[in-house]
């Protein structure tokens, strides 16, 4: 056990302009479970993609087993050991599960066989899959159990896993994770890849941490607080939003039985939803997307009309108001979709401000636009929320994603809304951007801005949130108070606690 | 290895600079056709491009620049809303015919009366004729989800049988010996549409093309109307969320073009053309197209291409009268023309790399 599985020595691999690897090194150990830690861009993917074979890098060398180790492609990558789970599925709907892997084989031996190998495998990890199954019909945990199985029939050495919670719910989680250690203990290593951290805590044995291309540092998770582990990654001392206690407020916004055909083929309708939203509280709701959040979105912000009493907002009936009078309301919203939903790509800063705040911030009189007033207002998104820009003038498809959803939010913060919702307001955004954003939620409520946070982070939503709500098929959980509710409770809320998956191993 | 590589922002200098490219490409592909044809291809170019202007009959060449240049630009000005929100009115010709042929009808209705409301009342009549026939696929599209390509398209042929019928029967005019073709509205002082100076070529509908620039202008760069148009055009699911009602947007850009295009009709109907013929109509609301993308969808753009385009017609008259130059090589370059902006378009929004060695 002394040579270690895998040795990274010295990868630095460049692409025009930007420095993805600098300089790599270090070692992965037979039955290791091994963090790679870091923001977004911070070169992750390029060193597993490296270590898959699908990137070749400009210098280093790695040894698997004490072979000098350079797949030129995944198949050899593969060959060597090494399978690895992407964070997007690559399966095919409409055929089923066995069929499914037989494709990813070399050489497929008949469907019975992988059959019967799919059904001892999941046996034998607690990953409960029936081959027989169409995989259009699984879940989204159940598709990760797929790829996962297909990894674990070429017994695989080192298995690289690319976020894999981002889509599952507590439960699945708790089903991976009983997976994962025990093919750690049969000797497997995992070089399991994420940015929630308290999993990393749970699970790993060991982490390296990547800021801008480097290894900054290298910890042991379970005695490392996941603070100093974010801090590491960011490189900054972490801001940690602070949330007062305040009495709840007067009621502001009432969903009464509001439901809502979906509004295209790949929609969700939303069923019967009944909800009260207070003064000052942060009321959050989590789900898996898909389970009918845009749509939600849609009915509040007004782009989905209903009848009118199934919304109403301080005692008027408003189901049927277009969106700007809702903003002149005070009901405000910002969608998940950044580009081309919540803002116009090929249009600047200062017209997308227009866009959302022309009603609240007088930006026009008898239908003009008074463009220097509305300059003046996108120069205070920029500079309140910290939008890294050249100025106003510039397209917003020119920002990168988190500085535009700073500059999406901040837009709506800066209208002084009484409602505001928000879905997925950190997506994509790095640590201390998120943490930024969280707080001037935050601040709003304190100010008595009743705020609806969608979102799919659950460590985001227990962070903030004063009430908790589960969306799931387009229904909504009844909300509980956030405070004290445990992970078990969470999962039974997100699954809807009818058709929940957790007896076959236990967590 | 030639790449191209997607700019963050929309180049400022191409988007200015491309259409004068396109001009001089077809000036160049043009000039190897017409060597082809075995013209000499400087004496074509000179005669299209600056003879109407610079030549010794310019004198009579120059009105009939603003003649012909005057129902190109008000149509694409029109069109260039739609264009914008991404609402493709097709069928202009279609709403300029229908829109001469009620704006004449208003005018013989009142014959011989002379009265100072009739050319107003033409006016309105026109606009209102080309809107309705507009508002047709509009609706149709807000109501049924019909392509209004399709349909404002084939209500050109409808709108062409329309015309013929009036010229044949119910506008034919009852002192013209059984010829198809109404009354000559240009000698019935009331309902013509006079040259406002002698000579000029300078008639209403210049001016109305004049007014639609500015207001255009002025709509698209400072009015809540344009912003939306834009928005509608770039991003639907933005406009949505901005509060754009997509089917009213629909309706008030079909009605708008339409609207336009009817006023162009009654302009040239009371006008240059005289009167409603089988074969009023001479592909006005066909060339605007190319004269509203040739201008960029922007109101002073379309003026230029207007500019422009009449300029090749007559150009292109010349040339056949003089040089001999057949018809359909003109109506080649004037496609190349579009051809050409929509290639070089692309400069816009991307950087041409040359790159060494395989792609990453």
């Amino acid at each position: 056990m002394n040579s270690p599985l895998l040795r990274l020595s010295g990868l630095t691999k460049a692409y025009p302009g930007v420095v993805a690897n600098k300089d790599v090194s270090f070692d992965i150990a037979r039955g290791e479970v091994h963090a790679l830690l870091g923001e977004n861009g911070a070169g992750k993917s390029t060193l597993v993609k490296t270590i898959y074979g699908l990137v070749k890098p400009d210098s280093g060398t790695m040894t698997l087993q004490g072979q000098p180790f350079q797949p030129p492609e995944p198949r050899a990558a593969r060959a060597a050991g090494v399978a690895m789970v992407f964070q997007h599925f690559s399966l095919f709907d409409a055929m089923n599960v066995a069929e499914n892997i037989a494709l990813g084989m070399e050489n497929p031996p008949p469907q019975r066989e992988i059959a019967a190998q799919v059904r001892k495998v999941s046996d034998q990890y607690g990953l409960p899959l029936d081959p027989d199954r169409i995989v259009g019909e699984l879940s989204a945990g159940e598709r990760q159990r797929v790829e996962i199985i297909r990894c674990l029939l070429q017994d695989p050495k080192l298995l690289i896993m690319d976020e894999p919670t981002s889509v599952l719910t507590p439960q699945e989680v708790a089903i991976l994770f009983e997976t994962l250690r025990k093919l750690s203990s049969e000797g497997t290593a995992i070089l399991y890849i994420s940015h929630k951290l308290e999993e990393i805590r749970t699970l790993c044995d060991n982490a390296t941490v990547l800021r801008l291309g480097e290894v900054v540092g290298e910890c042991d998770p379970k005695t490392t607080s996941a603070r100093d582990m974010a801090e590491l990654m960011v490189g900054s001392k972490l801001h940690v939003p602070e949330k007062a206690d305040k009495p709840a407020g007067d009621n502001v916004l009432t969903l009464q039985n509001l439901s809502a055909k979906a509004p295209h083929r790949f929609g969700t309708a939303l069923k019967d939803i009944t909800l009260e939203v207070r003064k000052g509280e942060v009321l959050g709701i989590g789900g898996v997307a898909g389970n009918g959040q845009d749509e939600l979105v849609a009915a509040l912000s007004g782009e989905i009309r209903v009848a009118p009493a199934m919304i109403s907002y301080q005692g008027r009936a408003i189901g049927q108001m277009p969106p700007n009078a809702r903003r002149k309301l005070g009901l405000l919203a910002a969608p998940e979709e950044r580009m081309g939903h919540a803002a116009a790509p090929d249009m600047s800063l200062t017209e997308n401000a227009v866009m959302t705040a022309m009603t609240r911030q007088r930006l026009t009189s008898r239908g003009f636009v008074h463009w220097g007033k509305a300059r003046s207002f996108a120069e205070g998104v920029i500079k309140t929320f910290d939008v890294r820009t050249p100025g106003p003038a510039n397209a917003a498809r020119s920002l990168s994603g988190g500085n535009l959803q700073k500059f999406v939010i901040g837009r709506e913060i800066m209208q002084a809304p009484d409602v505001l919702v928000v879905n997925q307001p950190t997506w994509g955004v790095d640590a201390s951007a998120a943490a930024a954003i969280r707080q001037a939620l935050l601040d709003l409520a304190a100010k008595g801005t009743a705020v609806i946070v969608i979102s799919q982070d659950l460590d985001e939503l227990m962070e903030i949130s004063d009430r908790f709500a589960a969306l799931n098929e387009g229904r909504l959980s009844a909300p509980r108070p956030a405070k004290g509710l445990t992970v078990e409770e969470i999962g039974l809320m997100l699954g809807g606690a009818h058709d929940m998956e957790v007896a076959h191993v236990d967590a | 290895m030639i790449a191209l590589e997607k700019r963050a922002q929309p180049s400022r200098f191409w988007t200015f600079a491309t259409p004068l490219l396109a001009v001089i490409l077809t000036m160049i592909c043009g000039g190897l056709l017409f060597a082809a044809l075995g013209k000499n291809p400087f004496e074509t170019i000179r005669t299209i491009f600056l003879d109407p202007l610079f030549s010794e009959f310019a004198w009579f060449y120059r009105p009939q620049l603003l003649i012909k240049g005057a129902p190109l630009v008000l149509i694409a000005i029109g069109l260039s809303f739609g264009f914008r929100a991404g609402i493709w009115n097709i069928g202009a010709e279609g709403q300029y015919i229908v829109g001469a042929i009620c704006g004449a009808a208003v005018g013989l209705a009142f014959y011989p009366t002379e009265s100072l409301i009739i050319f107003p009342l033409m006016i309105v009549a026109g606009a209102l004729g080309g809107m309705l026939w507009a508002i047709i696929p509009g609706f149709l599209r807000v109501k049924f989800g019909t392509n209004e390509i399709l349909v404002s398209l084939m209500l050109v042929y409808v709108a062409e049988q329309l015309l013929a019928s009036m010229a044949l029967g119910t506008l034919r005019n009852p002192d013209g010996m059984g010829f198809p073709g109404s009354r000559n509205l240009s000698q019935y002082p009331s309902a013509a549409n006079l040259e406002i100076i002698q000579g000029s070529g300078m008639h209403w509908g210049v001016v109305a093309a004049l007014i639609a620039v500015i207001f255009a202008y002025i709509a698209l760069s400072r009015h809540v109307f344009g912003f939306h148009v834009r928005l509608a055009g770039q991003s639907p699911r933005a406009a949505k969320f901005a509060g754009v009602n997509p089917a009213a947007l629909i309706l008030i850009c079909m009605g708008l073009s339409g609207a336009l295009a009817g006023l162009a009709g009654l302009f040239e109907v009371a006008g240059p053309a005289g009167q409603i013929s089988i074969d009023f109509n001479v592909g006005y609301g066909f060339t605007a197209i190319i004269v509203a993308f040739l201008g960029r969808l922007h109101p002073v753009g379309i003026l230029l291409a207007g500019g422009l385009m009449a300029l090749t017609y007559i150009g292109g008259e010349i040339a056949q009268s003089n040089l001999g130059l057949p018809l359909a090589a003109i109506q080649l370059m004037q496609g190349m023309l579009l051809f050409f902006l929509l290639a070089v378009d692309v400069l816009t929004n991307y950087r041409v790399r040359l790159r060494r060695g395989k792609p990453a």
